[in-house]
């Protein structure tokens, strides 16, 4: 969290009442979103209510032992995050503390409180590249140097967006610590590695454009049915492990952006720690790197204080924003918006405001959209294009989706990825149903798929969409006759749809080879599938019985092209082998 | 410092309200006599400057305006020491067993800290507790949260006996690794019977697991409001014994429905706003600073792991109970109605049950290569089988393919075979997986998709395929 702000610290109010995270004051004399330091102890707090006198404080630490009659004081600034080199292989909490730090700071492995940590460190040098000169005029955002901040990410040092800009009339170069001037103005502004940001204001930028490009995720559902575009919008809906975390650690790991910032909202500490102790060792596919290079993990796990749990969305947004103002493809994950959502309902009850559907403040609708919105394509002030997707995991309680944040959610994301427990609990993963998911991106990535992938990259496709919903229309038939009283060529379909289920959409997450799939092997597993289709029509037609059809030994090797590394050698023989011993029948 | 006040000014359920004229800390402990000599604890809830709201744990009959409030100035404390293995305390941590007091080596707040996510270590030691739906398809590992889902007057509790009774890490049977890191099981009950304290007892003592056991009872005829502070007080002290003296503690709460029971009964007490179905809106960030408390250290040797009982009301897992317990839990084992009225005991239903930290807990060098892939083809297999069902209620036998029938019957044997073994037997991890090769290996070959290539012909029993092949 920022705190080198200089505005002093003003001595002021009392506590006059503590219950849990919410504390009133008196005589506080504060804005509206200030951070201020509650008791004794200094814990961190933000304002978020003011009436008459009293002043309503959500308390990012636990109150435990506090008592009305302590001091609070305000800082005069609203919560805001640091912004600079040291952010990638980070891992804060929700008010942008690095838990490292903490750890340090506190000597223990239990979170203790009153100890507060800058974003990051003050103290460390970074080698500061100039890209301007004296002379140079610069704006807002414009980019006047570069730290080399991890192998796969240069750190572009900006013009902090609220700066009026001017004439450089100072450059440093070498190295120096965030807090040193490196660049100055005619005007009189300084300019350092790190800025601040507000957390709940949007950073500017020119204009939001229309995506054309898939954020690619390695996962063949997602690229081959419902794929997302660089700078879209997804929700992933389902109930109690059906693969909502799987599935957003996967696209963390896989997706082709060039930042990945993952906020852990108000989930389990494991799964925090397992990104931790995986992330250094897995390679970014499209750089070779190691995937933490590129990352930055938000950890305000569920017995964490509720109210950093509000919190944490923005603090991963912003820094999102930060690192797309640099021009970057950015995807941020927010596992769970659900907590997010219950956290404002928590503190919202305990202002004893007026509850929506299902206790929900009223806002909830305004608040979710206002965070997707910090979403998209956009041409950067400075002239550069960058993009912040964001995946919201969304966890409705019951697996309901009718509930108000699911249903809120959707009625804003483009994408609609719709977890289902049945597929979970049969184990086919990931547990996506085809039936009811969704991209409304689809039409306007195909070009790009098109041009990058296959030229009939569309009609392939659309052939597994019918197939999928034919098997579907049979099953229900099925379901009151038993498989052998379809025709022939139905059961065949039926077959079909299986390799479409199992070799096609099926993927498994923790298998070495199977967790990765490029969009060219996605494309040759279904063209594998297609001809095994096209054979068996082939010699249905010509007599032959669909029994022996589909007795016929490599069909099941489709489920194994997933599997192998050497996916194009293995496709193009078992597609030989298929069509060979399908002949052989006629 | 302990002022005194008689300020009582309203008692409503479990929470009593007083003035105050000087500042009293939140979460602060409180203390009232009643006129005549009864002292009951109590909590702060609510503090401001002028009154404050208490919850008190043993029950407000008898409490009266002339009833005395007194502020301890500190926050409940559990009283720790190594030298609590053995004991029987209360459900708030005093001793009833008739030994003496304890003599703490430290003293500590309930409420807990939460552990810095940097600071964990992810769980990956398999635990073999010699049931096969688990070992096999399920696997615990140590420091993992996994409930049971249960219904009322289902064995849940025989099962966590059994988990209890036969849980250990295989390579240290043999006496390797891991120098001076004991067992010990630590029971926190909440609102659980008499006769079913009983069975847990007798089996506690009649195993000699009690030695290495800290029971903490609170029954269904003592002061609801108590059930809060149980498990807070059974955490701290498996938090003690695991990361100050090195123990690999398993923690069995039960019945976290009561729990859950005696938090709406405050939530309705002070009038909040409910969340779905009465429960409070912040019940599941309530659980979670529970269920959280699991977990490996980077840097200690011990480990708390969990195994919290729930009985779900009308069987049913959409209940915000389960439902919040699922989505903090890293897994769940599902005890069935069915199964058990068809005598398989453990009653396991496989298909929905889950432990999420199964992946990196086995394999080569944790339990066995084939694990994942056996485990894996199982699930599939088990459910087809149990969709043809559905169909064969409709169609008959005969109707089905022989591949349909072959997968009808696995199904059965998995539950008669592989889940069915008894509360007293105990498989290894190698009995578990080779009787799932037997069981799949009912299966032709190729239907074997989820298993790599290479394990299928290691493993596969081949006699039993192939005399189904001649008789066709
Ligand atoms: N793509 C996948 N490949 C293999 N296994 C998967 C996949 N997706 C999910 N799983 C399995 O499902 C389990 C649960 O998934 P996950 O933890 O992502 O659920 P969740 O939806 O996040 O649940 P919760 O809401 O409780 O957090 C995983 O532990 C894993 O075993
Ligand atoms: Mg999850």
């Amino acid at each position: 969290m920022s705190q080198a702000t200089e505005s002093d610290v003003r001595e002021d109010g009392q506590i006059e009442s503590v219950s849990g995270p919410v504390v009133t004051a008196t005589d506080l004399d504060a804005k509206m979103n200030d951070v201020v330091y509650v008791g004794h102890e200094g814990l961190m707090g933000e304002v978020i209510e003011i009436e008459g006198n009293i002043t309503t404080i959500q308390v990012y630490e636990e109150t435990s032992a506090v008592s009305p009659g302590e001091p609070v004081e305000s800082t005069g600034a609203p919560l805001s995050v640091d912004l600079g080199p040291g952010m990638l292989d980070a891992i804060y909490d929700g008010v942008q503390r690095p838990l490292d730090v903490l750890e340090e700071k506190m000597g223990s492995a239990f979170l203790d409180r009153g100890v507060d940590a800058p974003g990051i460190d003050l103290e460390k040098t970074w080698e500061f590249n100039p890209e301007v000169s004296e002379g140079d005029e610069v704006g807002p955002n414009d980019v006047v140097g570069i730290v080399p901040e991890t192998p796969s990410i240069d750190h572009k040092v900006m013009v902090p967006p609220d700066y009026e800009g001017g004439d450089v009339v100072d450059v440093k170069s070498g190295n120096y610590t965030v807090e040193d001037t490196i660049v100055e103005l005619d005007n009189g502004e300084e300019i350092k590695m790190r800025q601040e940001w507000p957390v709940r204001s949007q950073r500017p930028a020119d204009e939001k454009q229309t995506p054309d490009t898939p954020l690619v995720s390695g996962q063949r559902i997602l690229d081959g049915l419902f794929p997302l575009a660089k700078g879209g919008t997804a929700a992933i809906p389902g109930p109690f492990g059906s693969g909502k975390t799987v599935t957003q650690h996967q696209l963390a790991k896989w997706a082709d952006a060039d930042i990945v910032v993952y906020v852990g909202c108000g989930e389990r500490g494991n799964e925090m720690t397992e990104v931790i102790e995986d992330f250094p060792e897995l390679e970014d596919p499209t750089t070779g790197n190691a995937l933490m290079d590129r990352t930055c993990l938000i950890a305000n796990t569920s017995n964490m204080p509720v109210a950093a749990r509000e919190s944490c969305v923005y603090t991963g947004i912003t820094i999102a924003e930060y690192f797309r103002d640099m021009g970057y493809d950015v995807a941020l994950m927010a596992d769970s918006t659900s907590r997010w959502a219950e956290a404002m309902r928590e503190i919202s009850s305990r202002l004893e405001e007026m509850p929506g559907e299902e206790g929900y403040p009223a806002y909830l609708a305004a608040r979710l959209s206002e965070f997707y919105e910090r979403a998209g394509y956009f041409q950067n002030i400075n002239g550069t294009e960058g993009s912040v997707s964001v995946i919201g995991a969304v966890s409705p309680p019951g697996g309901d989706f009718s509930e108000p944040v699911t249903q809120n959610t959707l009625r804003i994301v483009k994408t609609f990825w719709a977890l289902d427990a049945d597929l979970a609990e049969r184990r086919h993963f990931p547990a996506i149903n085809w039936n009811e998911s969704y991209s409304l991106y689809r039409d306007q990535l195909d070009p790009w798929f098109e041009d990058n992938v296959a030229a009939d990259w569309a009609d392939q496709r659309q052939w597994a969409i019918d197939t999928l919903d034919e098997e579907d229309e049979l099953q229900e038939i099925v379901q009151l006759v038993g498989k052998d009283a379809l025709p022939e060529d139905q059961q065949l379909t039926l077959e079909v749809a299986r390799y479409l289920r199992e070799a096609w959409l099926q993927q498994d997450a923790f298998h070495d080879v199977d967790t990765y799939c490029e969009p060219e092997k996605t494309y040759a597993i279904l063209g594998a599938i297609k001809t095994f289709n096209d054979e068996a029509f082939e010699a249905l037609e010509a007599g032959v019985p669909v029994e022996e059809i589909t007795a016929v030994d490599a069909i099941s090797q489709l489920n194994r092209i997933g599997v192998q590394e050497e996916w194009e050698e293995y496709v193009a023989e078992l597609e030989d082998d298929i069509a060979e011993q399908i002949r052989g029948l006629y | 410092m302990q002022k005194e006040y008689q300020t009582i000014t309203e008692i409503s359920g479990p929470l009593v309200y007083a003035e105050v004229d000087e500042p009293v800390g939140y979460d602060e402990i409180v203390e009232i006599e009643t006129p005549d000599g009864d002292t009951r604890r109590g909590q702060v809830l609510e503090s401001t400057s002028d009154f404050v709201a208490i919850q008190v744990f043993e029950g407000t009959e008898g409490i009266d305006r002339n009833s005395s409030v007194r502020f301890l100035g500190e926050t409940l404390q559990m009283k720790l020491t190594e030298d609590l293995l053995g004991r029987v305390l209360s459900g708030s941590g005093e001793p009833i067993d008739g030994g003496p007091e304890i003599e703490p080596d430290e003293e500590r707040p309930i409420v807990g800290e939460a552990i810095n996510p940097y600071s964990r270590e992810y769980p990956e030691e398999f635990i073999q507790t010699g049931v096969s739906a688990i070992d096999g398809m399920n696997t615990l590992v140590r420091g993992q949260k996994l409930p049971i889902f249960s219904g009322s007057g289902l064995p849940h509790n025989d099962l966590a006996l059994q988990i209890a009774r036969q849980a250990t890490v295989p390579e240290e049977e043999e006496g390797e690794d891991d120098e001076g890191s004991e067992f010990a099981v630590i029971f926190g009950a909440m609102g659980i019977t008499q006769e079913e304290a009983n069975e847990f007892m007798d089996d506690f003592e009649r195993t000699g697991a009690l030695e290495r056991s800290v029971v903490f009872m609170n029954l269904a005829d003592d002061p609801a409001v108590e059930r809060t502070v149980t498990p807070r007080l059974a955490l701290t002290t498996a938090e003690y014994l695991a990361f100050e003296k090195d123990y690999h503690v398993l923690v069995i709460l039960t019945d976290m429905t009561n729990y859950c029971e005696a938090l709406r009964e405050i939530g309705a007490a002070r009038e909040e706003v409910p969340g779905r179905r009465g429960y409070p809106g912040y019940m599941y960030t309530d659980l979670a600073q529970l269920y959280e408390r699991a977990g490996r250290i980077e840097g200690k040797e011990g480990s708390v792991t969990q195994i919290p009982i729930l009985t779900m009301p009308g069987d049913d897992d959409t209940h915000p109970i389960p439902d919040l317990t699922g989505y903090i839990t890293e897994g769940q084992i599902y005890v069935d109605r069915d199964l058990n009225s068809q005598g398989i005991e453990p009653p396991i239903y496989v298909l929905p049950s889950l432990s999420r930290l199964m992946d990196d807990g086995i394999g080569e060098g944790l339990t066995r290569k084939d694990h994942a892939d056996v485990s894996d083809q199982m699930y599939a297999a088990y459910a087809e089988g149990e969709d043809l069902r559905d169909l064969v209620n409709i169609v008959g036998r005969e109707a089905l393919s022989e591949r349909d029938n072959k997968y009808l019957d696995f199904a059965d044997d998995f539950e008669t075979e592989f889940v069915q073994q008894g509360f007293r037997t105990n498989r290894s991890i190698d009995e578990t997986l080779d009787l799932g090769w037997e069981l799949l290996s009912q299966l032709p070959k190729e239907e074997l998709n989820r298993i790599d290539e290479e394990l299928i012909e290691e493993k596969y029993v081949e006699d039993e395929g192939e005399t189904v092949e001649a008789e066709e």
